[in-house]
């Protein structure tokens, strides 16, 4: 059978350039004649901006200019937007501070760029920044989550620092369910707010042609074509038919480059503004103060549970930092994202969140791998497995008796979605079996005989991923539509090239795209290109993210190539004088039904270009697009069991083993499927064990680099055990779900769990370091 | 100040300012941009390089600490069609995803095979503790390295 169809571990193609030098970020891009621009970025959390002079710095051999906000401002370039519209309780639309792409008399937040300097060289930029001379009037900053509702607003007309109070679910029918249990178990913790950090720092090159008036723009997006959308749309740079954005080879994004950042937008018009192209690299340091930052929640939680712990009742009360503004889809992430995903993969019948996003003076909070569904993993698995050890059920056994169960599909939840398929029991028992499960209370006894404490802690996540049914999303306030398109051009020779909306930035498009296609025309692998990632080759995109590419881009491409059959089965039935209806299309072939006349896609594909003699009606060409709105999310779910030891001298945790078993619906490519899980795991186990993103009282950022922001590096990690059950997602054509974020999802709450089991007490803030750790134990034991 | 060295076997002579790095003379002077800028400041190890043999992180030497030296470059370890056994195993292994690391990682790689470290799991791992992955988690790094490794030290005698 076909070795590079779907379900097979075909090797990925893009690897050769990138493992010889050859791939082409955007930084690697040189324009001629092109100037370099440094941002100036606030030293302040909170200040007016009285004077900015900029006389010595153009006195810098080099330097060509100092724009500020001021000037952006003058040429009528408009705010950055958020895209969801997110409405408080009261029916309110919730408060959008403005947000010039560059400070004009208000700087919010350390790193909040207010000048940008552009010179000949790097160097000379620096040199020119450093020269700038700037004056500032300090204002107290907002800095604390759990006291900002009660500090001076950072906006006139956000009140309390509100954006806005949201809630989903029953309230009455929570009471009621309270009143009524047998047990409740409550926990109030931190999210802590991660600093995304793709390894591939963002950057940009923007050029402008003014003699046609088009704008090209390379730079390290997740979605280029919501960049030129909004460029044009909101920002005003220019007519959207002008624009052009490229985005080439993107080192990692988790989210962080889904946004439309002031860097590049400020670049592109001052590309215009001196007649020359601009290009910005962002330095490490700038991507810790300036790119979006995710999570940061405080929360309490409580769960109702009845005799035989079964749940009867979830109480959320969730302040979420939104940061200074609010980036390009930071409303959508702690309340559509979060509170619709808080039935994890349970039957409580009752649930009701609530959410108060709230302005603080630090960097904007948005979407980072998982946005919003790791917060309610969190929630749930941690208060399940606590409740647990306080009604002495064994944790596994308490989720079982929970469960939604396979004869129950398709699901309502109290919080909105509908579940379409699943089987939560098969990813239990078979995560229990591969970590043997049973076999743990013999690990934790030769542990403690070595002088070490051993936990086991699970976590039955559930997430919603292929974002999003259109229809549904706008009624819930996005402002545009999350369907993906697709097109297939097959060429004179019967090679083809597909064009996606979607972005590959590690995911391996290139590869997995050409497999979807090859099998399903029958075709050689080798045969399918696959474009993306540039505004002006494909139609249009919502880009990657939310797990959403092989369950929406995919469909589209999968539509497309259906509709390429059918056209390819007219012009076949026209050369074989058979109606259309009985030519079949199989392995390649357009074939007679009980006949011996048959034709090749290749042959098909070239008559489709020398059309000799077709018929009225019949159009020359085959090439067909399609646009795939999906009519649900999908909903991959699974099970993930952490294992850690700790040294109570030291505090130190090791993770020694993690297991994973995901249920993603159909695989395209398992080889890739198993790396997405292995690096949002690392993710995971990032945030449970090491990484935090802190600001001092008065908003400096003290976890600035790579040396106070713990990245997990390959000895903080064990290798880990990965696995599937399937149920295939029922309403797309691949039967897929989305694999990008379950790691990320699982692994937090099963880390945290194990920690506390092996710790014997009831919670510990994330991340858990050997501080932490040490002085918990200190804790308990005085 | 003018600077002489071999990159990738080829005899080099430049003429830059006295504060560059091996880093901007690889990527900026001689168009090499296989080795990235992940960190600036020596912690990722995305700017990984071979001098005299030896993996460094081109963002801390300067050009001029170059001089004289043999410097290979991911471009000068194996090209498509002519791969280094580790090359091929990130690839057998998917031992990269969005491929900005990849470059320092397999030169860190075939540092510490070379220098004998390659000997368990473990010693891979604390190894390569000065190179940064954000995608793979270093599940499939960790098995690529092993692999390669075997191939590196040749059949069994």
């Amino acid at each position: 059978m076909n070795e590079t169809g779907i379900g097979k571990r075909v090797k990925r193609r893009e690897d050769v350039r990138f493992i010889t030098g050859k791939g082409r970020y955007t930084d690697d891009i040189n324009l001629t004649a092109q100037t370099r621009a440094v941002f100036l970025r606030s030293p302040h959390a909170r200040a007016r901006i009285t004077a900015v002079d900029a006389g010595e710095a153009m006195n810098i051999p080099g330097v060509i200019g100092v724009f500020t906000g001021a000037d952006l401002a003058a040429d009528n370039i408009g705010d950055l937007p958020c895209g969801w519209m997110v409405k408080s309780k009261d029916g309110s639309d919730m408060v959008v501070p403005p947000r010039p792409p560059v400070a004009v008399t208000a700087v919010n937040f350390v790193g909040e760029p207010y000048a940008v300097v552009l010179a000949e060289t790097l160097a000379a930029a620096k040199a020119g920044a450093e020269a700038v001379a700037t004056e500032f009037a300090e204002l107290d900053a907002v800095v604390d989550l759990a006291t900002a509702t009660r500090s001076d607003p950072i906006h006139a007309g956000a009140p309390n620092n509100l954006c806005y109070v949201w809630e989903l679910g029953d309230s009455a029918a929570v009471d009621a369910a309270f009143e009524a249990a047998a047990h409740v178990t409550r926990l109030d913790f931190a999210n802590n707010r991660l600093i995304p950090n793709a390894i591939e720092p963002r950057a940009c090159v923007a050029a402008y042609d003014a003699a046609t008036g088009d704008f090209t723009l390379y730079t390290t997006s997740q979605n280029p074509h919501l960049e030129r959308l909004v460029l044009a749309a909101f920002v005003g740079l220019a007519p959207e038919h002008k624009l052009r954005v490229i985005s080439p080879d993107v080192g990692g994004g988790f989210g962080s480059k889904i946004f439309i950042y002031p860097e590049e937008t400020a670049a592109a018009w001052a590309a215009r503004r001196v007649g020359r192209p601009v290009k910005w690299t962002a330095e490490r340091s700038e991507a810790f103060l300036a790119d979006a930052h995710g999570r940061d929640h405080l929360t309490t939680a409580e769960l109702a549970l009845g005799e035989g712990g079964e749940f009867l009742a979830l109480r959320v009360r969730t302040k979420a930092n939104l940061g200074a503004y609010l980036s390009t889809f930071a409303s959508s992430v702690p309340t559509y994202l979060y509170g619709t995903l808080l039935a994890g993969q349970y039957r409580t019948p009752a649930i009701h969140v609530e959410v108060e996003g709230v302005f603080t003076n630090t960097a904007p909070v948005d979407a980072y791998r998982g946005a919003g569904r790791p917060e309610a993993a969190y929630v749930v698995e941690r208060l399940v497995e606590t409740a647990a050890r306080e009604m002495a059920i064994d944790p596994a056994e308490l989720r079982r008796r929970n469960f939604i169960r396979p004869d129950q599909f398709p699901y309502q939840t109290p919080v909105a979605l509908t579940y379409d398929v699943g089987d939560y029991q098969a990813s239990l028992e078979k995560a229990l079996a591969l970590a043997d499960y049973a076999g743990f209370p013999q690990r934790r006894r030769a542990a403690e005989a070595r002088g070490r404490r051993r936990g086991i802690g699970l976590s039955c996540y559930i997430e919603a991923c292929g974002l999003a049914p259109s229809k549904l999303a706008i009624q819930l306030g996005a402002g545009v539509g999350l369907y993906e398109s697709g097109a297939v051009r097959v060429n004179p020779t019967g090679s083809v090239t597909v064009f996606t909306g979607s972005h590959s930035h590690g995911q391996g498009h290139e590869t997995t795209l050409a497999q979807i296609v090859s099998d399903r025309l029958g075709i050689d692998f080798d045969a399918v290109e696959v474009v993306h990632g540039d505004t002006g080759a494909v139609e249009f995109g919502l880009g990657t993210y939310g797990s959403r590419s092989a369950a929406v881009g995919g469909s589209a491409v999968v539509k497309a190539t259906d509709k390429v059959i059918a056209k390819g089965a007219l012009i076949a039935a026209h050369m074989l004088e058979a109606a259309p209806d009985e030519v079949d299309f199989t392995e390649g072939v357009f074939a007679v039904r009980g006949a011996n006349r048959r034709l090749t896609f290749a042959e098909v594909a070239f008559a489709a270009y020398v059309p000799a003699n077709f018929p009225e009606g019949l159009e020359p060409g085959l090439s067909e697009k399609s646009f795939y709105d999906p009519t649900n999310f999908t909903y991959p779910a699974g099970c993930h069991i952490a294992e850690v030891e700790i040294d109570p001298e030291t505090g130190v945790v090791d993770l020694v083993a993690f297991t994973a078993v995901d249920d993603f619906g159909a695989v395209i490519n398992p080889m890739i499927v198993e790396g997405q899980v292995h690096g949002g795991i690392a993710q995971g186990v990032g945030q449970a064990l090491m990484e935090h993103g802190v600001y001092d009282p008065s908003g400096q950022l003290i976890t600035g680099s790579f040396m106070d922001y713990q990245m997990p590096r390959a000895a903080d990690l064990p290798s880990f055990v990965v696995d599937t059950t399937t149920t295939r997602c029922e309403h797309n054509p691949l039967g897929v779900k989305g694999c990008g974020e379950a790691g990320a999802i699982g692994a937090p709450p099963a880390v945290m769990n194990a920690v506390t089991d092996a710790l014997g007490i009831r919670d510990l803030a994330m991340p858990a370091t050997a501080e932490k750790v040490w002085r918990a134990l200190a804790q308990k034991g005085g | 100040m003018k600077v002489s060295l071999t990159v990738n076997g080829a005899a080099r002579t430049l003429e830059v300012p006295a504060n560059t790095l091996l880093i901007e003379l690889i990527r900026d002077h001689l168009g090499l941009t296989g080795a990235h800028v992940g960190c600036d400041t020596s912690q990722c190890g995305a700017c990984t390089v071979r001098m005299d043999g030896r993996a460094v992180k081109a963002c801390t030497v300067l050009a001029g600490q170059a001089e004289g030296a043999e410097v290979v470059t991911i471009e000068g370890v194996g090209g498509p069609g002519a791969l280094h056994p580790m090359q091929a195993a990130f690839q057998d292994h998917h031992a990269l995803q969005c491929g900005f690391c990849t470059p320092g990682m397999i030169i860190s790689a075939i540092d510490l095979v070379e220098a004998g470290l390659a000997s368990d799991e473990a010693a891979v791992r604390a190894a390569l503790s000065g190179n940064l992955c954000r995608c793979t988690g270093y599940h499939n790094i960790i098995a690529a390295v092993l692999d390669a490794a075997r191939s590196m030290r040749g059949p069994e005698r």
